[in-house]
């Protein structure tokens, strides 16, 4: 099948790249792009270690086709530390120890990043039940939560 | 495990002594900006000039003899580089060895890594390609015609271990049955573990209860699947970048499996995406290199999810018998167990060490324990978080809970009427020496947790667990640089960033310089000496050991500089406060030296300053925990939710306590997925029906609560720092917790793991049925 030119804007920057009609935008960042901070866990969006956002929406992105991204913006990992400032929210995930291996913690940050834009204030189950789609095998979420606890906190200011 | 300890293993004595660094928890570790930036490598993030991508063609089969192979068509599709069967790789004789907690057998791994004769379960290795393209790769996968003859599977042990079940390999015979037998079986050994006299002690017992468990395989779960690359050189050497929990070992299978030099093949290890004790095996590693060498380019190799689930891991399925006898006053009198379990396609399972858990928490004299290990077409089993022992625990735990309830004694009581302590006789031969189980049962009972109100239908339950530490081979080498900060190079494979910042600390405790001057990094194969697997709760236990022995030859050089430069003795200098500094005031009235002055010294006096560890670590400093679980049983839906959870472990001396509670509440969380959904569900042809991880569902942050963690410190004796292993035990209590809990909240005791929304519901309505039959007996 002939590749496809697809223009796209990815953590503020405007990427040109020719994708397979059938490449997934997770297989364009890592393969075409050459951003591998976006993890794949299963390819089938039951893990979350791909979550991106596309025009600020939270997505799998093992479930949109690279072409999809045509003329959006995509935000990834890569793009959450401003310069040497981490992000709060990787500030507290490293002080509360939310991470161990770290395969499942690009997708978990980006998608608590989505939760706290939406939601500056939530409650414990909020916290647990937006990030029921990210699995975690290392840390049995309670440190996971705790961050996102106190990132939140931070965010708002006190 | 598995190999006989070392008289000339390295035990150091538990040194007390006031601790600046070790015991607090850093701001700082090494891995985790990385980690949180996507910046850390993992395998499949690693990309080479002009690599191949590396596909591989599984047995849709759960057995069958493999006819004849035609890979010529797929030779044929334009970018296809390679394509390797059976025929590319030597036959291997039967040779043992220690690959983890489990042994391998490598006539076995070859055929599991690529099959020979026959296959053994769907998802059994048949061919692997290597073309220019995923797709194209793929392509070819469906080119290759493999001819199979179908034959008669069998999945459970209960029905591999009978007479006239289909028999994976006709030249197995039981071992440890004499005389030998004459007919082949899926039982491919039996093993016996006894102490005192069983006969008497059920004779002296009371009450005597006797129950059967089964127990579904369950796989690790981590997410990050396999993933390999391979690149093979005309000149005969090969680099591995891999994800794995032992290079070393890595290493020496790959030689041995493509009949190498070791000297010609580096393995690097790369960031690992969670092991649990699945990724201690060779998989991709053999296909990528001779992929490579065919191709004459790099291959990668990463697996879907669903091969991940077919034809990696997982446990074994057991059956479990335990009886055990007691008297009214609740002293076990007789402790006797079956242990089947499954070891899938080849022999080998975790019975060794299932034996040697099986009742080891308790304070026993008579005890027998007879174990199977049994082929079955599965995936060979591996290694998962305490190997084997989650089974005989749900079997055992939940045995001493009915005693308790049958003696009327509280089943905290009842454990610490029993409890193992120091100088305990085990059944399987040694003593214990110092360890901390009667302090994890008294900070249980004395917990907030236990003061918690049950609602209805509402259940509390308690259950104990063992692991030991391995010790095995270690090396390390500390480098200090010419500014006075310390690299220590570790061969340990740290899985999960925590041993990176537990070995820094320990070093910059020895050395006494800050925390943030030293840095700890894995070597590669070519970096260190051997260094057996992260496995077996070995890793900071074990690598502390190296780094310990490292560190303290760089300060015997920094000492003999200081000298050199005083022009006093060697033996005239000491190291206090990170400073070498004069034996006494007869030595002479130098100004003590830091690392930094005498680094910049090092040069004229003798050169650069470094230390170098080299050794086996004995085994020893087993670790011991109390876990405390409430859940609610849903009488609508069969559905158990886990409300409060309390883990209390022994750690002999918590390096980085926030990463040992991470590692406590992550083992926690992993035993209640495997206690409440984990399964593999086959169907009647043998065939893997949820492959994924949406019909094999691991807990989610809104299935489980906080889990509340206590960190018990009795020091292992033979540990300068008395570090115990912690990271297998959490993960040994959950499954007998919460069918404990489940029974205090409606009665009914759970037998068959896992305790999931049908099973539960299911229990229920027997039990009204049994219930109403009884009222109607009663009222005729």
């Amino acid at each position: 099948m002939a590749k496809q030119y697809v223009s796209t804007t990815v953590n503020g920057d405007q990427m040109e790249v020719l994708c397979d009609p059938t490449q997934t935008l997770l297989d364009v960042l890592r393969d075409e792009l050459d951003m591998t901070g976006t993890k794949e866990g299963c390819g089938t969006g039951d893990c979350g270690a791909c979550s991106v956002t596309l025009d600020g929406v939270l997505v799998c992105s093992c479930l949109v086709l690279g072409i999809e991204a045509n003329g959006k913006s995509v935000e990834t990992i890569e793009g959450m530390a401003r310069g040497e400032e981490l992000h709060p929210l990787q500030q507290k995930f490293i002080d509360h120890v939310a991470l161990q291996c770290g395969i499942c913690t690009p997708g978990l940050l980006v998608a608590s990043k989505a939760l706290l834009e939406e939601n500056p204030d939530p409650t414990e189950e909020e916290i647990r039940y937006w990030l029921a789609g990210n699995l975690c095998r290392c840390t049995g979420y309670h440190k996971i939560v705790e961050a996102v606890q106190d990132a939140a906190r931070e965010m708002r200011g006190n | 495990m598995g190999r006989a300890p070392s008289p000339f293993a390295t035990k150091i004595p538990y040194e007390k002594k006031d601790l600046k660094i070790v015991g607090s928890n850093p701001t700082a570790r090494g891995d985790a900006v990385d980690k949180v930036t996507g910046r850390a490598r993992y395998a499949s993030d690693i990309s080479l000039p002009g690599q191949l991508i590396g596909r591989v063609l599984r047995s849709p089969h759960a057995r069958a003899n493999i006819l004849s192979i035609d890979t010529s068509a797929a030779e044929a599709l334009p970018g296809v580089k390679s394509v390797v069967t059976r025929d590319d790789f030597p036959d291997m004789e039967v040779e043992h060895a220690a690959s983890g907690e489990l042994m391998v057998n490598f006539r076995d791994v070859t055929r599991n890594m690529m099959a020979r004769e026959n296959v053994l379960y769907d998802g059994h290795p048949v061919a692997a390609v290597a073309a220019t393209s995923d797709a194209i790769a793929k392509q070819a996968l469906k080119l290759i015609k493999v001819e199979y003859e179908v034959l008669p599977h069998v999945i459970d042990v209960r029905d591999a271990m009978k007479d006239d079940a289909p028999v994976l390999h006709e030249d197995q015979f039981t071992k440890g049955v004499e005389p030998k037998p004459t007919k082949p079986s899926n039982i491919a050994a039996r093993m016996e573990s006894k102490l005192g006299d069983i006969e008497k002690g059920f004779a002296e017992a009371e009450i005597i209860i006797e129950r059967e468990f089964n127990t579904k395989p369950v796989h690790q779960g981590y997410i990050e699947p396999q993933a390999s690359i391979a690149n093979y050189t005309e000149g005969g050497q090969a680099e591995v970048w891999t994800g794995t929990q032992g290079h070393f070992v890595f290493r020496a299978q790959i030689a041995k499996l493509l009949k190498m030099d070791m000297s010609k093949v580096k393995v690097i290890p790369t960031e690992l995406g969670g092991g649990f004790g699945g990724k201690n095996n060779v998989y991709l590693e053999p296909l990528a290199v001779m992929l490579s060498k065919k191709g004459k380019r790099p291959v990668k190799m990463v697996m879907d999810r669903d091969e991940v689930f077919r034809a990696t891991g997982p446990t074994s399925g057991t059956n479990v018998k335990v009886k055990m006898g007691c008297t009214k006053d609740g002293r076990i009198t007789a402790a006797q167990a079956e242990l089947n379990y499954q070891s899938g396609a080849y022999a080998g399972s975790s019975l060794p060490l299932a034996t040697i858990t099986v009742f080891t928490r308790y304070d026993l004299e008579n005890v027998s324990v007879v174990g199977h290990d049994v082929t079955t077409n599965r995936p060979k089993v591996a290694a998962y978080r305490a190997p084997g022992a989650p089974m005989v625990a749900f079997g055992v735990e939940t045995v001493i809970d009915e005693m308790a309830e049958e003696c009327g004694i509280d089943p905290i009581d009842f454990r610490l009427l029993n409890a193992a302590k120091e100088g305990t006789q085990t059944h399987f031969g040694p003593k214990l020496g110092p360890i901390g189980y009667i302090q994890t049962l008294e900070r249980a009972k004395a917990h907030a947790h236990m003061k918690e109100k049950l609602g209805p239908d509402q259940g509390r339950g308690i259950a104990t667990g063992f692991w030991f530490t391995l010790g095995a081979e270690t090396s390390a080498t500390v480098n200090i640089g010419e500014d006075g900060t310390a690299t220590l190079i570790f061969g340990t494979v740290d899985v999960t960033g925590g041993s990176r910042s537990a070995f820094a600390m320990i070093v910059a405790e020895e050395l006494g310089i800050p925390y943030e001057k030293v840095r700890t990094m894995s070597g590669d194969t070519s970096a260190l000496g051997f260094n057996f697997m992260t496995a077996g709760s070995r890793g900071t236990a074990a690598g502390s050991m190296a780094a310990v022995t490292a560190t303290r030859k760089a300060i015997a050089r920094m000492c003999e500089i200081a000298a050199r430069k005083w022009e006093v003795e060697p033996d005239q200098v000491v190291w206090e406060d990170g400073k070498a500094r004069p034996a006494g005031a007869n030595v002479g009235d130098f100004a003590p030296m830091s690392v930094a002055e005498l680094a910049k010294e090092a040069s004229w006096f003798g050169g650069t300053i470094a230390g170098h560890a080299e050794i086996n670590v004995a085994q020893g400093g087993p670790g011991f925990g109390t876990h405390i679980v409430d859940v609610e049983v849903d009488r609508k839906t069969g559905a158990v939710k886990v409300l409060r959870y309390t883990l209390i472990q022994d750690a002999g001396k918590a390096v980085y306590p926030e990463f040992i509670e991470g590692q406590f509440q992550g083992g926690a969380v992993q035993g209640i997925g495997t206690a409440l959904n984990e399964e593999y569900i086959y169907n009647d042809k043998g065939v893997l029906e949820n492959a994924g991880f949406l019909d094999y569902r691991i807990p989610v942050a809104s299935d489980v609560p906080f889990i509340n963690t206590e960190i018990v410190e009795v020091p292992n004796p033979d540990h300068p720092y008395g570090i115990r292993g912690i990271g297998e035990v959490p993960i040994i209590p959950p499954l007998p917790a919460i069918a404990n809990a489940i029974h205090d909240a409606i009665g009914i005791r759970m037998r068959d793991h896992p305790m999931s929304p049908p099973k539960v519901l299911k229990a229920l309505k027997d039990r009204m049925i049994e219930d109403a039959a009884a009222q109607g007996t009663a009222a005729e």
